[in-house]
């Protein structure tokens, strides 16, 4: 496998992730959407079947979202050890102190509560749902970078940068 | 997620498919350095366009595709003959509030769902602590949903 040292250009990138969706649709029916594979861990997990989010089959419904999701993992395997890596830092060192991975859970916690609250996340909404024609998913992806941004500026020149 | 019966008995081939879809979009997203803590802060910051641009190609190329696909599929089905999935995602207040709540979480984590686990492929531990708020972020909102506004 040859060792590719520079970063994928945007050009190349985009419509690569855009035309997943087609591609996908097209071969197996399903749009690709990531933020569903939280509700189908909590559904596997003993107990939780108490709760009406939870109660279905994973197996029959959600086993396609779960391959996909190993899959994006996989990818990242390929390419840190056989494709030459991503060739700019992954996390910073300052995230490794008790506070910065508390920092970590609560953000995990945003996303994951968000991305299921709004059905959907910048897989699921901003490509399969804007391709889609969908304006609900328009409306949701302005209010995530909404978010982000303004999280951004509050923590920069409100709290001086509490964020690496 | 009430329609059952469109997922019974697929063919086993949609599988392999599936993982190989996920391995071609976490490659992508690994190599394109969507995944980099570095290109999301300086995204949330207005200092570079790369994430925008990777992002907006995306959104376009994904809009041309899948009206291609429905000019010329007409049936709106998939090889398998079974129809294509369009997940509807009405309007509710979920859309802006759940929104806004993620947009926060993408800034202090630094990663939306899918570099989520492609930081985890590539070996980055600190993605296992974020996966873990993002299911318990999921619980939370499946036992907190009926008194939610939807």
């Amino acid at each position: 496998m040859p060792v590719i040292q520079d970063p994928l250009p945007w050009f190349i990138a985009g419509p690569l992730l855009g035309l997943s969706v087609p591609l996908m649709l097209l071969l197996t029916g399903r749009e690709p959407g990531v933020s569903g594979s939280f509700r189908h861990a909590c559904a596997l997990l003993p107990g939780t079947k108490a709760i009406d989010y939870f109660r279905y089959d994973v197996l029959k419904e959600g086993l396609w979202q779960v391959l996909f999701v190993v899959g994006i993992l996989l990818g990242g395997t390929w390419v840190q050890f056989g494709l030459g890596g991503a060739g700019i830092p992954l996390f910073l060192p300052q995230n490794l102190t008790t506070a910065g991975l508390a920092l970590l859970f609560m953000g995990g916690l945003a996303v994951g509560f968000g991305t299921r609250w709004a059905d959907g996340c910048t897989s699921g909404h901003t490509i399969s749902g804007i391709a889609n024609l969908s304006l609900s998913s328009v409306v949701a992806s302005v209010c995530f970078f909404v978010g982000g941004v303004s999280a951004s500026l509050v923590d920069r020149f409100v709290f001086g940068g509490i964020v690496p | 997620m009430s329609s059952t019966t469109v997922y019974r008995g697929l063919p086993w081939w949609k599988y392999p498919i599936w993982l190989a879809m996920g391995i071609g979009f976490g490659a992508v997203l690994t190599k394109a350095q969507v995944i980099s803590v570095v290109r999301v802060h300086r995204m949330f910051a207005f200092q570079e366009p790369h994430m925008f641009l990777v992002i907006g190609s995306a959104v376009v190329t994904g809009m041309i595709g899948v009206a291609l696909l429905k000019a010329f599929r007409r049936t709106k089905t998939d090889v398998s003959g079974r129809p294509m999935v369009f997940k509807k995602r009405p309007f509710q207040t979920g859309i802006v509030a759940g929104g806004l709540i993620f947009g926060v979480g993408w800034y202090f984590t630094a990663a939306c769902p899918g570099p989520i686990y492609a930081l985890i492929g590539t070996g980055t531990w600190t993605a296992w602590i974020i996966l873990a708020g993002a299911f318990a972020g999921a619980f939370l909102y499946g036992w907190l949903k009926p008194r939610l506004p939807h």
